[in-house]
């Protein structure tokens, strides 16, 4: 019997307990952020969307090889002697045209792991969060500052380059053939060694 | 009263009656039941400390507008393994005996809907239509889910009626009638005049009363708020261990029957505790049509103090949802049959004993 | 509620039938993607089979293809919900393989980091638990408070929920300077929240009603299946990594180790399950004071190699998870990519004990069981 009096005061005076906890929330006025008219603000550090800037871009690939998911793709070309591509922010000068630099942020896990071994900082999270898209293929952002055509114009060169270093190294190889031809015929008989002595 | 001045405007006994019997449901239920939704979202939502609807209209104000429009439009999905029948009418079902108990309740000294001498009896009979109508719902779904709900919300609502009448014979013992309309002319003048303080007769008996008068009201307003399925009690509607309850397999304009009768029901049971307990429409200081003289005045304060006491209690059902968990199915039978009848029989003795003296 | 036992309806002339219900993989109550099978006759159940595997990423076969560095972002999705717990323990993994002091500095903040991450899990096992029990208003209250402390690791490292913080030698990031104000505003705010809270829900009696005397777990049962971490500390066994085994800085605070007690029914169940949770918040509150006064100076980066490439060898490191001993077992053969990372989660343990505690129940128990034992799928299925 005491029990049960025990419950139903237990009962009661719980509820009348929450019930004040509850009331005096009315008053409390909301946390509630009315995006969109009202966008919150977001920390230095925050980690959205990446940018890469291509002008500090050296192509060293550190970045697309330290990203877990392989969402960067890049394709570099080396530059023909006698082309200036400029130097970086940091004062390194650039040796390669950078042709392909495409991140596909469908993949991209937000991690960071690609803004630490990047030894120029070009490449760096912003706080941009609103870029969806309805077509998948959309989101694959290309940083390339170079046209189409000079894209297809540095690797020609490069590969002009290379059938004329190919050229020159064939035309080389026969020079020294012919040399070596020419000079064994002239050469008189050396005396041959006996390296029995040598032996210890 | 209402009847004769619009019968004395008119001329005509069928006009004056046809307004009569649809003034109370367009002009007042179904804008309250379309106000008490977004009231409930904004009480709910103020509670945990966020803002609720807030686009559209200012503030939110055209939330339910909106909503009915959606449910307008919506595709109304019948199953093809149901019992069509039943299916189709279990939701008219609820939503009549939701709505027929405003007929028998005084929203004010000049207007009643029907001012027969049973109107508690009525009212208890025609809510109780409900409990057919969700059986109704949950055997023709052909759902096991929503059969096992509508099992447990029958169980529920005909176990919770035994107290609400243990606590409504109560009151007929005191006052003697049945009748909402005398029962609100009887509580006149100030507040301590409410039955909950005793009751207008004064003398050693209205002292006496008063603790056993604040309980009954409390397990009145408890089993009442059982037999509309509101938190703590809404093992039926809420989702419950599997899924929504008895109507489930519902879409459309069906489902928004089942919402607004929902809150319609809310506030006749609220307007009942008002009635009983609490004066019906009788303010608790006076009139100020009185005083001043402008005796037209009077009805529709009284409308409004009517309202206002309703909407209090509303308020308070919201309240309780937003606080409190949900009980398990034998532990709410237990609590019926355990605490509150042996509780309502005892007052009842005792109320009995005293009104004797 | 007491164990109802099923031997009456064997005795008895009606036969019944044994029903089996469904709790698919979608459903409002359980926490992710788990299918549960129960076997119920009328209301009681008999037994209950969980499906598994519905989230199964194939982490321990990626790890296999990634340097150790990239694994980092790997392990903080296992566990979604305490992600600075996961990249600690396998930093720590690392870290003893490779023999690596880490400056005193990187311990405390790790340390700080991993209590703030506890409270924010705890907070969200206790706010789901209520709205599964029906009150709806304590899950938006913890929801709030989590809100601050993701704030605190966002002016940090960046992200909200999955860090990529804490690295093999180090950390990513140093403190932000407006970190230690800020956590203090928080631990001054915080600690009326949880009074709240107790207050709307612990001591709640229809609460108490739904979860008291149910789904007990006794010690040798738990004991037996290998369940850690608040699931066993309820059970009144007082075991916990931080202080039975420890490791980073964890041996230079003070902090109790609340054990369940049976104050509202048997020791054991669900409500000393929930209430374990809540006194630990407190706890780390504690430990984060305690770090915060006393956190040394120093470089969070100076120990971090340039490439990690371990020594042959295995280790096994395990910490404590919020929801019980996770532990990292590392194969290494002397390359960049390991060999085998094998990752032992403690809600996988815990759910190889769910169907003894829901046996002899109600179906409507289920739920509250479910809640109380705080499991996550992103563990379970790795």
């Amino acid at each position: 019997m005491r029990d049960y009096i025990y419950n139903f005061w237990q009962g009661l005076y719980t509820i009348l307990i929450g019930m004040k906890v509850t009331f005096r929330h009315l008053f409390v006025p909301a946390v509630t952020i009315q995006y969109p008219s009202v966008k919150p603000q977001l920390p230095e550090r925050e980690r959205n969307r990446l940018y890469v800037n291509m002008d500090d871009c050296i192509g060293c690939d550190q970045c697309a090889r330290a990203c877990p998911v392989n969402c960067i793709e890049i394709e570099t070309v080396k530059s023909i002697p006698g082309e200036d591509l400029g130097t970086t922010s940091n004062g390194k000068k650039k040796a390669l045209w950078v042709t392909t630099f495409n991140i596909d942020f469908a993949k991209c896990c937000y991690c960071q792991l690609c803004v630490f071994p990047c030894p120029t900082v070009c490449i760096y999270m912003t706080d941009v969060y609103e870029f969806s898209e309805f077509q998948r293929e959309n989101l694959v952002f290309d940083f390339v500052t170079l046209l189409p055509e000079e894209r297809i114009q540095k690797k020609k060169n490069f590969e002009e380059l290379q059938v004329k270093k190919e050229a020159e190294k064939i035309a080389a190889v026969k020079k020294t053939a012919e040399e070596k031809a020419a000079a064994l015929a002239n050469k008189p008989p050396e005396p041959k060694q006996d390296g029995k002595e040598e032996i210890k | 009263m209402m009847y004769d001045w619009l019968y004395n405007l008119t001329g005509n006994e069928i006009l004056a009656m046809f307004i009569v019997s649809l003034l109370p449901l367009f002009v007042f239920i179904l804008p309250f039941a379309l106000f008490a939704v977004l009231m409930e979202r904004k009480v709910s939502a103020h509670m945990q400390d966020r803002l609720g609807p807030m686009r559209t209209g200012y503030h939110g104000i055209l939330q339910t507008v909106a909503d009915i429009f959606k449910l307008l439009q919506k595709e109304d999905l019948v199953p093809t393994a149901t019992d069509k029948t039943l299916f189709n009418f279990a939701p008219l079902l609820v939503f009549i005996g939701s709505y027929a108990a405003f007929a028998a309740i005084p929203f004010s000294g000049f207007f009643i809907g029907s001012k027969i001498d049973l109107g508690l009896i009525f009212i208890v009979g025609v809510t109780g239509l409900v409990v057919a109508g969700i059986l109704m719902a949950g055997w023709a779904s052909n759902n096991k889910y929503s059969l096992l709900g509508a099992m447990r919300a029958a169980a529920q609502i005909i176990s919770y009626e035994i107290p609400t009448l243990m606590i409504i014979l109560m009151i007929v013992m005191l006052t003697g009638t049945l009748s909402l309309y005398d029962l609100s002319e009887l509580q006149t003048a100030y507040f301590w005049n409410w039955l909950i303080l005793g009751g207008p007769a004064v003398g050693l008996q209205k002292i006496l009363l008063i603790p056993f008068m604040i309980m009954g009201c409390l397990i009145i307003y408890t089993s009442t708020l059982a037999e509309v399925n509101r938190t703590p009690f809404d093992i039926p509607e809420a989702e419950s261990e599997l899924v929504s309850g008895y109507h489930t397999e519902y879409s459309g304009m069906k489902f928004a029957m089942f919402f607004l009768a929902e809150y319609a029901n809310m506030f006749a049971v609220s307007a009942i505790v008002a009635v009983l307990f609490f004066g019906g429409y009788q303010s608790p200081f006076g009139y100020l049509g009185n005083t001043l003289g402008w005796t037209w005045l009077v009805p529709i304060e009284q409308f409004f103090w009517f309202t206002s006491k309703g909407l209090f209690f509303v308020f308070v059902q919201m309240w309780l949802r937003w606080t409190l968990p949900r009980f398990r199915v034998d532990q709410l039978m237990a609590f019926c049959w355990k605490y509150l009848i042996p509780f309502s029989f005892v007052i009842l003795l005792l109320v009995g004993l005293i009104a004797l003296m | 509620m007491t164990q109802y036992s099923i031997q009456n309806t064997k005795d008895s002339k009606l036969k019944t039938e044994e029903m089996v219900l469904n709790m698919g993989p979608q459903h409002p109550s359980t926490h992710g993607v788990l299918r549960l099978e129960l076997q119920i006759d009328g209301e009681i159940i008999i037994d209950v089979v969980p499906h598994i595997g519905y989230l199964h990423r194939c982490f321990e076969k990626h790890c296999e293809a990634m340097t150790y560095p990239q694994i980092i972002p790997y392990t903080d999705r296992m566990d979604y919900l305490a992600s600075m717990y996961n990249e600690f323990g396998y930093a720590l993994a690392m870290e003893r393989l490779m023999k690596i002091e880490v400056p005193e500095r990187v311990e405390y903040i790790r340390v700080i980091m991993g209590e703030l991450q506890r409270i924010a899990s705890h907070l969200v096992a206790l706010g789901t638990y209520g709205a599964d029990i029906g009150a709806f208003t304590p899950f938006l209250f913890c929801f709030r408070d989590r809100e601050r402390i993701l704030h605190l690791f966002e002016i940090t490292c960046g992200a909200r929920l999955l860090y990529n913080y804490i690295w093999i030698g180090g950390l990513s990031h140093d403190l932000h300077p407006d970190f230690i104000r800020l956590t203090k505003e928080f631990i001054k705010d915080f600690r009326p929240n949880v009074k709240e809270l107790n207050e709307l829900l612990s001591y709640n009696r229809i609460f108490i009603e739904r979860t008291a005397n149910v789904g007990i777990l006794p010690i040798e049962t738990a004991i037996n299946y290998g369940v850690t971490g608040p699931n066993l500390r309820a059970s009144g066994l007082k075991w916990d990594l931080r202080r039975d085994d420890p490791y980073s800085a964890y041996h230079k605070f003070d902090y109790e180790i609340p054990v369940g007690s049976g104050e509202k029914g048997k020791t054991g169940d669900c409500w000393d399950r929930y209430y374990v949770r809540v006194l630990e918040m407190e706890e780390s509150l504690k430990i984060i004071e305690q770090a915060i006064d006393t956190i040394p100076d120093g470089d969070v980066s100076s120990a971090i190699p340039k490439r990690v490439k371990p020594p042959e060898g295995q280790i096994y490191t395990r910490v404590e998870n919020p929801r019980g001993e996770l532990g990292y077992f590392i194969i290494s053969d002397g390359s960049l990519n390991p060999a085998r990372v094998k990752v032992r989660a403690p809600s996988f343990v815990t759910m190889q004990v769910f169907p003894e505690l829901c046996k002899g129940f109600m179906v409507a128990d289920v739920v509250a069981i479910l809640g109380s034992v705080d499991i996550v799928l992103g563990e379970i299925d790795r």
